[in-house]
């Protein structure tokens, strides 16, 4: 095995980039695939609280990098998936304890024996970010339709170009399908339009996902949640499966719209 | 090492310190500065570095590998100022600044100098939010201005594309400057010191130039053939 390792990112704080990571690594692991998931945002972390596994942290992240623990200790084990694990972040230091060559480090430790390598990056296009995106094979770029947002993510975009992180994808995070018909909402074809890059799932705004992210449990493993099936359509797309994008909006075209989209570079 | 460390001089400017780098070859030159912190790492830690790379020409790989290196050692580049258009737009694409305070009038004679009013500068992609182009000539650019990109021209701005950022023609007050794009819906265009407000996003936009007109005020109208 050689992992992958992907790099949820955004810009923007508070659009979706933790609960994608924590969505996401839940989907593969329920698909059989072995999950690592690292919370890159030091200082601030919460990834471990909303996959639920606050209360088992002993060694975090910058403990494997000072030398204090082995790799292997700061893996917690997911409640549901034993071949799903968080390195957790440090919530006591800041960006400064990692470097970018760290990162790289402990990824390339992870890769002979896991699937996926997942890293939360957190929001801004400092350092943090920077330590986030080092290691990543494949870089995901989370948004709302919200203009503040997008441009966020079209600087984030910008960033990873120059730096030659190959094509990131596009996660479309929380879209309103009647707000979008009524024109009060930014339309999956106007942020493509802007940002111009591969849409890889658009997740409609569904309350269940701040109930699960608040019960530790992610959303994914609710069968009946509209924003689930989105997450895990994106998990089999990251495994290279080719699923066609779900009906948001059973009154206008929008899928057909974004069939066509998709379709192009 | 005397001679390693007296490649690049290192001095303390109001923002943070400044290395000045010289012609010889830019491998030498990074490893004498990274030599010469890490034998002071004491004072190196924490510290904003702005550097003077002369005439050197830089690609990303390379100044993202140097800046990842002094983030390693608690050094934040946060400026890169050269002569070179191609480094400058390096930098500019890496979020870096590329004017430090200190003004550097000699320079900025030289490039009038060398640059005459019919070199342009051609940008082959879109520029996205947070990129800033300027130019003492004509900016060319296939591709779009992203809102939130900013293209400065001393000369004319012709967009294969459609624009949504700021463009400022005959920034240095050259009001016969023009804009030209297929589509024209900016959040602002300046043309010397007239500045137009948000222009309409267009239904069916079509290639548009914008001028400053007999009146005197900044104007946008539809492209006419011959």
């Amino acid at each position: 095995m050689t992992a992958q390792v992907i790099t949820v990112t955004s810009g923007k704080g508070g659009v979706g980039k933790t609960t994608a990571v924590a969505n996401l690594a839940t989907a593969l692991a329920a698909d059989g695939r072995k999950v690592v998931c690292i919370d890159g945002d030091i200082g601030l972390r919460n990834l471990d609280v909303v996959m639920g596994l606050e209360n088992r942290i002993v060694y975090d992240i910058v403990d494997v990098i000072e030398g204090r623990c082995k790799l292997k200790q700061a893996m917690i084990r997911d409640k549901h998936y034993p071949d799903m694990y968080l390195i957790p972040a440090a919530q006591t230091r800041d960006k400064n304890a990692v470097s970018p060559s760290d990162m790289i480090r402990i990824c390339n430790d992870l890769r002979p024996d896991t699937d996926f390598v997942i890293i939360d990056s957190p929001a801004g296009i400092e350092r943090g970010f920077r330590n986030s995106i080092a290691a990543a094979d494949r870089v995901l770029v989370v948004t709302n339709p919200e203009v503040s947002a997008v441009r966020d993510a079209d600087r984030v975009v910008g960033i990873l170009e120059a730096e030659e992180k190959g094509n990131p994808a596009l996660i479309l995070n929380r879209l309103n399908p009647v707000l979008v018909r009524n024109n009060d909402m930014l339309s999956a074809e106007d942020v493509l339009d802007l940002l111009g890059i591969q849409l890889i799932g658009i997740v409609p705004e569904d309350e269940s996902v701040i109930i699960g992210s608040n019960r530790g449990a992610p959303v994914v493993t609710d069968p009946k949640s509209r924003a689930g099936q989105a997450f895990r359509n994106i998990a089999k797309r990251i495994q290279g499966q080719n699923v066609p994008f779900m009906d948001l909006d059973q009154q206008s075209g929008l899928w057909g719209a974004i069939q066509k989209l998709t379709g192009r570079k | 090492m005397e001679q390693i460390t007296s490649l690049v001089q290192i001095k303390g400017i109001r923002d943070g310190l400044l290395a000045t780098f010289s012609d010889a070859p830019w491998e030498d030159q990074r490893a004498a500065l990274l030599f010469q912190i890490e034998e002071r790492s004491s004072f190196f830690q924490g510290a904003r570095l702005a550097m003077d790379v002369g005439n050197q020409i830089l690609k990303v790989n390379d100044l993202v590998d140097l800046r990842d290196r002094l983030s390693e050692r608690n050094v934040a580049l946060w400026a890169v100022v050269s002569e070179s258009p191609t480094t400058e737009q390096t930098s500019q694409l890496l979020g870096l600044a590329t004017r430090i305070s200190k003004p550097r009038p000699e320079e900025q004679k030289q490039y009038a100098d060398t640059i005459s009013d019919d070199t342009a500068l051609f940008i082959n992609k879109t520029l996205r939010s947070g990129t800033r182009v300027e130019f003492p000539g004509n900016i060319v650019i296939m591709g779009d201005v992203n809102p939130g990109a900013e293209v400065v021209a001393e000369g004319n701005v012709i967009v294969w594309g459609r624009v949504r950022g700021m463009i400022h023609a005959g920034a240095k007050g050259n009001r016969s400057a023009f804009i030209c794009a297929l589509d024209l819906s900016a959040n602002q265009l300046r043309i010397a010191d007239e500045v137009s407000a948000m222009l309409k996003p267009q239904k069916d936009p079509k290639p548009e130039i914008a001028t400053i007109n007999s009146e005197g005020r900044l104007q946008a109208e539809l492209w006419q053939t011959g």
